[in-house]
């Protein structure tokens, strides 16, 4: 039968990946900025992760080494579009397809080699787990108590406003979009070491995308994120248990489930925004817009 | 009495006009002084150097009596130089707290910082919740966020650039009153505005600007506000020909007009009746729902069945350009973005509105010579000074965009026009001509609705006045006799406000 | 220091500049990735680039070029009139495999009719299942306020579970000896889409691309509804001003795309791929989206940018064989390209002025 404690576990293993990517995300987008790269970045640390820990044998050193890689590739979307002023929707888009074939291409040599085991902590957790927990009330903190958080969060809201004041609008953002690369490479290395423990290309399946519909459903909230990642999590363990159990629905029909229950949340949010109370949405105002100052 | 600040031979000069070309003028301490100047005559830009905003190309500056060349804000700040800006740079998402949080340097732990403002605001006669989201605050609230971010930081020359614009007389005159209580205390205060009897009532000394250059300082109680104008503009204004408007039958009713607020302001059960022949005035501080009645008679935001009839036609169900081919034809307040496409040209712009009363688009296809035509028409008749037809507007001038979308309506022949802030940023000449082809309109028989924040212009053009207060649409009065008293009442009393407590 | 001057509006011979700058640039970088993975980066550039059209084995794949451009080409005009628009349709991919899924559907109940209905049925089927799928980000963007990038995109994972359902379950073919996949309907005449000229690679998809460049070519020079468009992406309050209704425009947006996509997936599955398989679906509608923005979501530019692409999809083929060049190459090189573009593209929008 199913042993809740264990099925928890399982939740939290695949809700990891989504939290981290989530909350990097959540801080991208309060400095007001949209990253559809996400993707592109969790494939990049699954990737450069794996290499690292597969080359020296410890973990910790892949995942470090994913959180450069995100960052490193987060860099070029901060380039083009801080510097450049170029559309966020379409470099977001660019960084994905990119990261996707970057990673396909350098990967094949390390296709069916195996990941070094993670150590278990507390409780039979990873420490990555703990990480991602732990993250989520430092985030809120940082966001919500520190003054470099009051300073992203005010870029975020409206950018003429902070440079008027004299605050550094682009530095603070690039700042930001790197942060959030390294969250969402950790993310991906953690499908590739602790839960796949192979390479595979293409092994994000998704997640990246599915982290932005969390943010959104989070509010740009991180204690939101968390609740959507576990909801994610939950997801996607009740369907692999399904599989198992040899229900009657097709394989391929129940692995649809995250995806759909993703729309499913997107649109349960959006409609509460739109019907529910009156007023301007949670999103950070100056979202998705270029900044550009005039001198 | 000494100077806080002088300035000395101050020029700046940007690709194609010079805004500022030796300017000098001193402020001194407790003094409230103004700096007055029609829309492009460059206080803005003096007032941007003073700030650290802009580097002035010539001359000095002093502060205190040491030379002063800020490079930024921060640092004008530090020097002991504080502006509130017309435009509120303030976060809607965050609180009172960490809105002035975000303007101070180094700024005391939250809970104490939160002590301070609320004892501030209140001694100031300003009272403020430092816990409220600035979303949730009016337009007079908010500039006391402002005001107060800069008394926190005990300014030695405060500056005030246009503060009553958003405000009620009554809100104005405890402004006035929390000045006199800072320049009694010492410190100076620059105040620009273009409000000849404001200025004249509280103010010691006016600098006047003309085209950039300094016309003199003066004292504004010793000269009569006909004579600032004059100074200001450099002749004799022209006077507007109110005359022959013969008001007929009523063309446009409005009943029970409502909407749901959204972000905006809720419309409240308007109701009007405009008779052709007949200008309306609609006055309000900006956000009482200005820009919400122009959408709902415009068509962009649908009303309840039988809210809008068009000489007995009604047209509440009906789309922007159904009204426009039953000849209701709006102008809104944003000319870039709303009534106007930044990047597309002139002759492309008179696509948005004008397509099928002018014949631009026939059975679903584009003219496009035909638009380039009638875009000239507008140019030749309002005097748009532009390259031509294929200029982007955004290339044009605000004043001259302006008469080119006001053109663009005007032209169509409308039954009934309503505009929104009909010159609002736009220089005097271009102000005159369009007042003067809203006139001309009426005069041909057309009624129209003008919304405007500007009282002086309404009651110029109008034959009746209301004003918009919280959404709701006072009685319209004939504007003949009408006092500024009457009129303070009809845009709304002070929002809660108290006199300030002084310690004696 | 350098500044940046917004210009009044976007030049033309800029906007012509910047894809040709992107394609340089991809090249030289490109060369260089080679060069460091220990390949000769010209004799991999000329691979890609120069062989497929002129090079020894040019008869066979020069065909392929209109092969691989028809359905590029079919789908990014589609999407270019809702990128036009600020309407993002990211889930191309989806509405392409459910359209070559509603077709192939409609042959394979035929199945073994002979009859002249059956090929228009299955591309009304195409457009018809390419339609919905793409109606369903609109609606709920329309009723909801959702995301159509995340929806449209959430879509295309889903399309291809059903698109592997298919091909292990009800579309089995029964006499496929239990592989995978469905029935092979090049080998069913009425229901196939063949060349049209021999060895030209230009099939039923082909013409209708050439169709659907003339289509949105008119629609947005000549008709109010790509004025429309336009507005809509350049100031959407301006475009309520002028009488435009945002669900319409989405609904149309994202329905003409996803009916385009739609039939691209069914030209193919009728064609060149000729069955459903578990994989189906080879990224085209991806694709069509760097196609669309090279093309500067112009109709002559995305013909170009098409034809380019398909290149890049043949010539990364030949150099795989050839030079043993890792496959995901040409995706690599497709990211970069849009990179590129989208860096270059800040010329179109602003001048760059020496700081005083």
């Amino acid at each position: 039968m199913i042993d809740p404690l264990s099925v928890f576990i399982l939740l939290l293993g695949a809700a990891t990946p989504i939290l981290f990517a989530a909350l990097g995300e959540l801080v991208v987008e309060r400095a007001g900025v949209l990253n559809l790269g996400v993707e592109g970045m969790m494939i990049t640390g699954a990737l450069a992760g794996f290499a690292a820990a597969h080359a020296s044998g410890s973990p910790a050193l892949g995942f470090a080494a994913a959180a450069l890689a995100g960052a490193a590739l987060s860099m070029g979307f901060a380039v083009l579009t801080q510097f450049l002023l170029s559309n966020q929707v379409a470099t977001g888009l660019a960084l994905t397809l990119f990261g996707l074939g970057l990673t396909a291409m350098f990967g094949k040599p390390y296709e069916g080699m195996k990941a070094p085991a993670m150590i278990s902590g507390p409780l039979g957790l990873n420490w990555m787990i703990w990480l991602g927990i732990v993250l989520v009330p430092a985030v809120w903190w940082f966001l919500a108590r520190t003054r470099p958080g009051l300073i992203l969060r005010a870029v975020g809201e409206n950018h003429d406003a902070a440079h008027g004041l004299g605050y550094p609008v682009r530095r603070v953002r690039i700042l930001a979009i790197g942060f959030g690369g390294a969250l969402a490479g950790m993310g991906g290395a953690y499908i590739s070491i602790a839960t796949v423990l192979q390479w595979t290309e293409g092994m994000t399946a998704g997640a990246g995308w599915i982290a932005l519909a969390i943010v959104v459903f989070a509010q740009w909230n991180p204690w939101g994120a968390l609740a959507g990642a576990w909801l994610f999590g939950g997801v996607t363990v009740l369907q692999l248990r399904l599989q198992a159990a040899g229900v009657a629905v097709p394989v391929q029909l129940l692995s649809m489930a995250p995806y759909l229950a993703t729309i499913i949340v997107l649109v349960l949010i959006s409609a509460r925004q739109k019907f529910g109370r009156s007023g301007g949405g949670a999103a950070p105002a100056s979202l998705g817009r270029p900044f550009h100052a005039l001198k | 009495m000494s100077n806080v600040f002088r300035a000395e031979g101050l020029g700046k000069t940007y690709p194609g006009v010079r805004a500022n070309d030796d300017v000098s003028f001193a402020v001194e301490a407790g003094e409230i002084h103004a700096l007055l100047g029609e829309n492009g005559a460059g206080k803005s830009t003096l007032v941007k150097m003073i700030y650290g905003l802009v580097r002035p190309d010539e001359g000095r500056m002093a502060l205190l009596g040491a030379p002063y060349a800020p490079h930024d804000p921060r640092a004008a700040r530090a020097a002991g130089v504080a502006m509130v800006f017309q435009h509120f740079s303030l976060f809607d998402a965050l609180t009172v707290a960490e809105n002035i949080a975000l303007g101070m340097e180094n700024p005391p732990p939250r809970a104490e910082l939160s002590r301070r403002i609320a004892e501030l605001s209140q001694s100031y006669g300003l009272p403020l919740n430092p816990a409220r989201r600035i979303a949730s605050l009016s337009a007079g609230e908010r500039q006391r966020v402002e005001i107060l971010r800069c008394l926190l930081q005990s300014p030695r020359l405060l500056i005030m650039d246009e503060p009553t614009s958003v405000l009620t007389p009554q809100e104005a005159e405890i402004l006035f009153a929390t000045l006199r209580q800072l320049a009694g205390a010492g410190t100076a205060i620059l105040y620009i505005s273009h409000k000849l009897e404001e200025i004249r009532s509280h103010c010691d000394r006016a600098t006047i600007l003309r085209q950039g250059k300094l016309v003199g300082t003066v004292d504004p109680r010793a000269h009569s506000a006909r004579e600032l104008a004059a100074m200001m503009v450099g002749a004799e204004m022209r006077l507007v020909d109110r005359s022959g408007r013969k008001p007929a039958a009523p063309v446009l009713e409005v009943r029970g007009l409502s909407t749901v607020g959204g972000e905006g302001m809720a419309l409240k059960d308007v109701a009007l009746s405009l008779r052709s022949g007949e200008i309306l005035g609609i006055g309000g501080v900006a956000g009482n729902g200005q820009e919400e009645l122009l959408s709902a008679l415009s068509g962009e935001t649908a009303t309840a069945p039988g809210t809008i009839a068009l000489e007995g036609r009604d047209l509440s169900r009906a789309g922007p350009e159904a009204r426009r081919r039953a000849g209701l034809l709006a102008a809104p307040e944003d000319r870039l973005g709303h009534a106007a496409v930044p990047e597309f040209s002139l002759a492309e712009n008179t696509l948005l509105t004008a397509g099928a009363r002018q014949g631009l688009i026939r059975k679903g296809l584009i003219d496009r010579k035909a638009a380039t035509v009638f875009a000239q028409q507008v140019i030749r008749a309002f005097d748009v000074r532009t390259p031509g037809p294929d200029t982007a507007a955004g290339a044009l001038s605000g004043g001259n965009l302006q008469k080119f979308v006001i053109g663009r309506e005007v032209l169509g022949r409308p039954r009934v026009l309503v505009v929104n802030q009909p010159t609002w940023g736009v220089d005097a000449g271009a102000a005159a001509a369009i007042r003067q082809a809203l006139l001309d309109l009426a005069a041909q028989g057309a009624g129209l609705i003008v919304i405007s924040q500007d009282l002086d212009e309404l009651l110029e053009l109008s034959d009746r006045f209301c004003a918009l207060n919280q959404g709701r649409l006072s009685a319209p009065r004939p504007t003949e006799g009408l006092t500024v008293e009457e009129i303070g009442l009809m845009l709304g009393g002070a929002h809660g406000m108290e006199v300030a407590h002084v310690p004696a | 220091m350098f500044r940046l001057e917004p210009r009044a509006s976007a030049p033309l011979v800029w906007q012509v500049a910047t894809p040709v700058l992107a394609v340089l640039a991809t090249m030289i970088v490109g060369g260089g990735l080679f060069a460091a993975m220990g390949f000769d980066p010209l004799a991999a550039i000329r691979t890609i680039f120069w062989d497929p059209l002129f090079g020894p084995a040019a008869g066979y794949s020069r065909p392929q070029l209109l092969v691989k451009a028809g359905p590029l080409i079919l789908i990014a005009s589609g999407l270019a009139l809702g990128f036009r628009a600020g309407i993002w349709n990211i889930g191309a991919e989806g509405q392409y495999i459910i359209g070559a899924i509603c077709g192939a559907a409609v042959a394979l109940a035929a199945y073994p009719l002979d009859a002249f209905w059956i090929f228009p049925a299955m591309i009304l089927a195409g457009a018809a299942g390419g339609w919905a799928w793409g109606m369903v980000p609109a609606m709920l963007r329309n009723w909801f306020g959702a995301s159509e990038i995340l929806v449209s995109l959430m879509l295309v994972y889903v399309a291809q579970r059903i698109a592997a359902w298919m091909a292990f379950g009800p579309m089995k073919n029964p006499e496929g000896f239990n592989f995978p996949g469905s029935r092979n309907l090049q080998q069913y005449d009425p229901a196939a889409n063949p060349e049209l000229i021999a060895n030209s690679g230009l099939h039923w998809g082909g013409v209708a691309a050439v169709l659907a460049l003339a289509a949105t070519w008119f629609v947005m020079s000549r008709h109010v509804l790509g004025f429309h468009i336009r507005t809509a992406g350049a100031a959407p309050r301006a475009a309520r001003f002028a009488g435009v209704r945002p669900e319409r425009l989405v609904a149309l947006c994202l329905g003409v795309s996803g009916a385009l996509a739609g039939l691209a997936g069914l030209f193919e599955v009728a064609g060149p791929a000729g069955q459903i398989t578990e994989s189906f679906g080879s990224g085209y509608g991806f694709t069509a989206i760097i196609v669309a923005f090279l093309g500067r979501l112009h109709p002559l530019g995305i013909l170009l940018a098409g034809l380019l692409m398909a290149l890049t999809y043949i010539g990364g083929e030949l150099a795989q064989m050839m030079l043993n060049l890792p496959a995901a190459t040409v995706q690599v090189f497709q990211g970069m390209l849009l990179f590129f573009l989208l860096g270059f593209d800040l010329l179109t929008r602003y001048r760059i002025r020496r700081r005083a």
